[in-house]
């Protein structure tokens, strides 16, 4: 099984987010970025596969500016054979949307034959989790969402676990297949120096976007990005009673 | 004048050879020679004495690092920081004492423990640059971690991959880098703390010529209880040219396989209590001969070396640490209300909290001005690096206790996880080089330089006359700043300038006054050696900013004004340091009030004090 894994360049989870002046979007200048924590979830589920003898290869894909190559290279350190960089400027990764990316994951495993396409469940930038959902459409291949646990399924199937409201959801999926994946799946590894350098040695493959013909006209608008509102200083009630007729007041409970 | 301003050259390098270093120094001290020629030095601080400004380790910043190497180091940083958080725990490490070897296995897979290794011999090929940041990390989380890391691969196998040949480069280095095994630095023994040349330690050649038999012990080995190669400098019996033998210290790689080696309990510290800490003894230990690092009788140049080159490590931790502390007032002081205000709206907190921010400024300046310096290959960087450990381990020292303050009585508890940085932080100003010991070696290897050049000078045409002119009009410094600061910050480098020449001109004086006597001038060598580091420091600080602003860096015009802040305080200081320094009279009675109550104190054995109750 040869297995196509997608991680996003994204503003580090631990930054704290500033808005520009303008609404336009968030200060990215500067600002440390990692691999999108979810996508790393995926990748290390590929990578154990692939040391389960479960998965043949694994391969990095990052749709993106010219730093996204950055994230190619960690993934390349964290046990990614090889990595492809489709490459857009700067100002035009900011614009992508969820259907870009599918399509052009759509076009990179019909081209290169993969078997199975591992994507994080949601980028923590724009929080879209669209791209796993959409790519299977197009592929039309069989999806596996939100994966808390995936096992060999046997006869050219995986057996994939999903956390849902109240319980556990078991699917079995027929290779190929899209796989979306969740908090829980596993602990992500470490990039150590010694792998880093290994790392240097994969290929990373960079293609320009206009080579594969992929349309990447924005189809939506953003109006305004704004800082969510500053929760409100609260206030002290005497006792039980104040505290009841207070919310009462205030409509949360039935007077 | 000639003579006795040579001859002061002369002294100060024998005497304090066990503190200067240099290989050009140590040749210069062979006995019964013509005085050494003046030579001229690239360094700032040398240059300092002579009350010229050489600015060509300083400006422009000399951080360099590739694209390659930053984007290797971002790759390194988030994992090393979620192991220091996630793997390691910095509070049971001080409550245990130690740090379990699971841990260190985790971080050496990381690649921690062969930072400056070359990957050829599985080590991570870092520049000093990278290791720096890499230390400031560790520095932020926990100290005790960084000292066992430090003595490992800063001193333990530094010998090895400086010094080392090929043969022995490729035995060892691949398991150090990847710790597999650990190394420690045995220098220090009961007898010998900052005099490092006085080691009993011996080490005899066997009969058949085939291996050393070494004796003795040392004391307060980082790692010694787990090392397995150490680095041991012992007494070596050297024949001399006629005949007689003399004892030199030599340095070896020593195996606790070869037999012999034993190591004490672990130490009971004030602080850095994770880092193991013990005696290490040498019973009969037969090192084969190949094991010799470095030259015959060349093991004090190799220890300095050593030292002089893993240095930059304490002030890139403390570096860390300071952020740390920084971090938590922060933290502390935009939530905390006393008398109906948040802490961050008095006065006096905005000021403590500006004070750590310029000394963690001036740090962090010198500490990337010095690795960047040492990756470009600058060999005389003795001085500076010595500024470093001192500015850095007392700044940080200040920053966590006014951090504590700040905190009020939060700060005395544990739990808030200042009192352990501050235990931590306290061997900062005495390991590695005692900070009196290294303000007393600035002071002396500058004075010695400008010594040199003044007994030149002397002899030349102009002599005396010259000499007497060039004081009274103050000389000149010969500085660039005008071009090489930025237009913003030329206050601030006026005043720079100013102290430069101010330094100069009180230097010669002690020269001139003392002559060979200088050497026990520690009143005044202690204020000099305080001015060099405010000057150094400001040089640090003026070319950083100036990197800064070029770069267009998103805080650019905060550095500019933290800048300024730190250059307008240290010119102060290092004007009242050199006006101190140079107060002939004054010091005079100074001098003699301190050594009469010392002695007589000493004389007594105790207190002479009477109690005003009189009981």
């Amino acid at each position: 099984m040869k297995i196509l894994v997608g991680v996003k360049r994204v503003v580090d989870y631990a930054v704290k987010i500033r808005i520009m002046p303008d609404r336009s979007g968030v200060f990215t200048e500067g600002v440390q970025h990692s691999m999108n924590p979810f996508d790393e979830i995926a990748l290390e589920e590929a990578v154990k596969l692939k040391e389960k003898k479960l998965a043949t290869e694994v391969v990095a894909f990052s749709l993106g500016g010219p730093k996204s190559a950055e994230v190619l290279r960690t993934a390349l350190a964290k046990g990614a054979d090889k990595a492809i960089h489709v490459q857009v400027s700067d100002a035009e990764a900011g614009k992508l949307e969820s259907f870009h990316v599918a399509k052009t994951l759509q076009k990179i495993v019909e081209q290169e034959k993969f078997d199975a396409v591992f994507l994080g469940k949601q980028a923590i930038d724009d929080d879209s989790s669209q791209t796993a959902p959409i790519l299977a459409g197009l592929l039309d291949w069989p999806q596996a969402l939100y994966a808390s646990k995936v096992e060999d399924g046997g006869s050219g199937h995986m057996k994939v676990t999903r956390e849902i409201d109240g319980g556990l959801d078991t699917v079995k999926v027929k290779v190929p297949f899209v796989l979306s994946a969740d908090l829980r799946l596993n602990e992500p590894r470490y990039a150590t120096l010694p792998n880093i350098m290994k790392a240097k040695k994969k290929p990373l493959k960079n293609i320009p976007i206009t080579e594969l013909g992929i349309d990447i006209s924005p189809q939506t608008q953003t109006i305004e990005v704004t800082e969510p509102p500053v929760r409100q200083a609260g206030g002290f009630v005497e006792d039980v009673s104040a505290l009841v007729a207070k919310l009462k007041e205030k409509g949360f409970v039935k007077a | 004048m000639l003579s006795t301003l040579s001859k002061i050259a002369r002294i100060s390098q024998t005497r304090f050879l066990r503190l200067s270093h240099s290989a050009a120094a140590a040749k210069d001290a062979k006995p019964k020679k013509a005085p050494a020629a003046a030579v001229d030095s690239p360094s700032f601080v040398m240059n300092l004495f002579r009350g010229k400004a050489v600015t060509d380790q300083v400006f422009p910043y000399p951080l360099n690092m590739t694209e390659e190497q930053k984007e290797t180091l971002g790759m390194v940083m988030s994992p090393l920081e979620k192991m220091l958080i996630e793997v390691n725990d910095v509070v049971k490490n001080d409550e245990t004492s130690d740090i379990p070897r699971e841990v260190l296995d985790k971080f050496a897979e990381l690649g921690t423990f062969g930072v400056l290794v070359p990957p050829e011999l599985e080590g991570s090929g870092f520049n000093n640059s990278q290791m720096a940041r890499v230390a400031e990390i560790v520095g932020a989380y926990d100290l005790g971690f960084g000292v066992v890391m430090g003595a490992h691969q800063s001193i333990g196998y530094k010998g090895i991959l400086l010094e080392g040949t090929d043969a022995q480069k490729q035995k060892y280095l691949p398991d150090l880098a990847t710790g597999r095994k650990f190394a420690a630095f045995a220098l220090t023994e009961p007898t010998t703390g900052s005099d490092a040349s006085s080691v009993r330690t011996r080490a005899e050649l066997s009969a058949d010529g085939k291996h050393y038999v070494l004796n003795g012990g040392k004391i307060w080995i980082s790692n010694g209880g787990f090392a397995e190669v150490f680095t041991v400098f012992a007494q070596t019996p050297i024949k001399q040219a006629d005949g007689s033998t003399k004892d030199k210290m030599s340095a070896f790689i020593v195996e606790r396989s070869f037999g012999g080696v034993t190591s004490g309990p672990q130490e009971k510290k004030m602080g850095i209590k994770g880092s193991n800490t013990t005696e290490v003894h040498f019973d009969n230990v037969k090192i084969p001969v190949e094991n010799l690092l470095g030259k015959e009788g060349e093991g004090f140049k190799v220890a300095m070396n050593i030292l002089n080159n893993g240095r930059f490590g304490i002030p890139a931790a403390c570096t860390g640490a300071m952020k740390h502390c920084i971090q938590k007032t922060v933290d502390h002081i935009t939530t905390r209300v006393q008398f109906g205000k948040k802490l961050e709206e008095f006065g006096n907190v905005q000021e403590k909290l500006v004070e750590m921010i310029s000394k963690l400024y001036a740090t962090e300046s010198i500490v990337y001005m010095l690795s960047s310096n040492m990756d470009r290959g600058i060999k005389e960087y003795q001085l500076e690096a010595a500024i470093g450990k001192v500015l850095a381990s007392e700044s940080a020292w200040h920053v966590c206790d006014d951090a504590i303050q700040v905190h009020g009585g939060m700060g005395f508890m544990r739990e808030t996880g200042l009192e352990r940085v501050l235990r931590d932080l306290r061997i900062f100003r005495i390991f590695e080089g005692a900070n009196d010991v290294l303000r007393i070696f600035i002071a002396l290897t500058g004075a010695q330089h400008a010594g040199k050049h003044l007994a030149a000078q002397t002899s030349g045409v102009g002599g005396l006359i010259g000499l007497a002119v060039a004081r009274v009009t103050g000389g000149n410094t010969g500085s660039n700043f005008g071009q090489v600061v930025d237009a913003s910050l030329q206050d601030s480098a006026k005043a720079l300038d100013q102290q430069i020449g101010l330094f100069g001109q009180t230097v010669q004086g002690l020269l001139i006054k003392h002559k060979k006597g200088i050497i026990d001038r520690q009143y005044e060598m202690h204020r000099v050696a305080n001015a060099a580091i405010e000057i150094y420091s400001s040089a640090a600080v003026l070319s950083r900013a100036t990197y800064a602003i070029k770069n267009k860096s998103s805080s650019a015009d905060f550095e500019r004004k933290v800048a300024t802040y730190y250059v307008e305080k240290a010119m102060r200081s290092s004007n009242r340091y050199l006006k101190d320094a140079g107060n002939a009279s004054d010091n005079e009675t100074k001098v003699s009030t301190i050594a009469s109550l010392a002695k007589e104190v000493c004389g007594n054995g105790g207190l002479t004090l009477q109690h005003p109750v009189e009981l």
